[in-house]
């Protein structure tokens, strides 16, 4: 699954910074017909988490309520320099993965 | 939506297009890379000159034919099919090289073609008995419903639009509003809507190309 993330390269310790992700996928509601009047199978993004060096610092359970193409936000304290983790994946059983790193400056 | 680069999700296909960009493709096994080099060297200010008429003089090519040209005659694969995702993805990520350029339709284009475009803009057609001009010159700005109607500007495609959640194409948006009007739809990549196209780029010359652009 495509995936663009956007973490700041660069940040001083203790400093809060945004961290977005944005996700390509159709997010099927399983309320929609196909052209032959059958309900298409609900497939969203159900669970994503991010961990950052190992430790999770986000996690979002997603439902039929939540459009395609999610992009989700959200703040973290900067500690250590060292990975964010992202991973997600949908009712189909299809799994993503992407990862961002970041540097944390003493000062 | 569209001013921040991150949350457009148009940008998602770009981003594919950029991937798509340097992956062999056909029996040549070359990728557009292996010709044009870097995109966004090679690629800029390129969408703002379609469509346009081909070397022949004969057909008109919008950006998406050029592509498929491209694929059929250089990299020797099959074209990609209309609205696939793939075909989206690289004319988001092209045009998206010209973003903030005037669209400039090459001087020479065929007359014949260009007032071939501008009847189809005036003609009425459909049960609703309407042409292109009633909505989007006449009454451009006002209200149909909860929408204002649109000027009916192409500088903005391939666009994401929040009614598909999806990418689409000029073509997609031109058949929708045929749909509207209830007149009956010609296929994708028809002269007729390449026509419309071409008439489209020259009523808006001096727009800035958006691409990808974020419409309701």
């Amino acid at each position: 699954m495509l995936s663009r993330v956007q973490v700041p390269a660069k940040a001083q310790r203790g400093e809060i910074v945004q961290i977005r992700i944005a996700i390509q996928h159709p997010m099927e509601t399983g309320y929609r017909p196909d052209h032959f009047g059958r309900r298409i199978p609900k497939n969203v993004i159900n669970t994503l988490t991010c961990r950052y060096n190992g430790v999770e610092v986000f996690r979002a359970e997603m439902g039929s309520g939540i459009a395609a193409n999610p992009l989700l936000q959200f703040p973290v304290r900067v500690q250590d320099s060292g990975e964010f983790v992202f991973e997600w994946r949908d009712d189909s059983g299809e799994r993503g993965e992407t990862r961002a790193a970041i540097i944390a400056s003493a000062d | 939506m569209q001013a921040d680069d991150f949350a457009n999700p148009g940008m998602l296909w770009v981003a594919r297009g950029e991937k798509l960009w340097s992956a062999p493709a056909g029996r040549s096994g070359q990728s557009c890379a292996s010709c044009h080099q870097s995109a966004p060297t090679s690629m800029k200010g390129i969408a703002v000159r379609y469509p346009r008429i081909d070397a022949a003089g004969s057909k008109v090519v919008n950006l998406e034919g050029r592509i498929n040209r491209c694929r059929s005659e250089r990299q020797q694969a099959d074209p990609l099919r209309y609205e696939s995702e793939e075909l989206l993805a690289l004319t988001a990520y092209v045009a998206h090289q010209s973003r903030g350029q005037p669209l400039q339709p090459a001087a020479n284009e065929e007359q014949a073609a260009l007032q071939r475009g501008h009847e189809i803009f005036h003609r009425r057609q459909g049960q609703m008995n309407l042409a292109c001009t009633h909505c989007h010159v006449q009454n451009a700005g006002r209200r149909l419903l909860a929408d204002t109607i649109s000027e009916g500007h192409g500088n903005a495609y391939p666009v994401y639009r929040l009614e598909w959640q999806a990418v689409g194409s000029l073509q997609r948006r031109l058949r929708a509003c045929y749909f509207g009007v209830r007149a009956e739809q010609p296929a994708f990549g028809a002269d007729e809507l390449l026509d419309l196209e071409l008439y489209l780029a020259r009523r808006g010359a001096g727009l800035k190309v958006e691409t990808p652009g974020v419409r309701r």
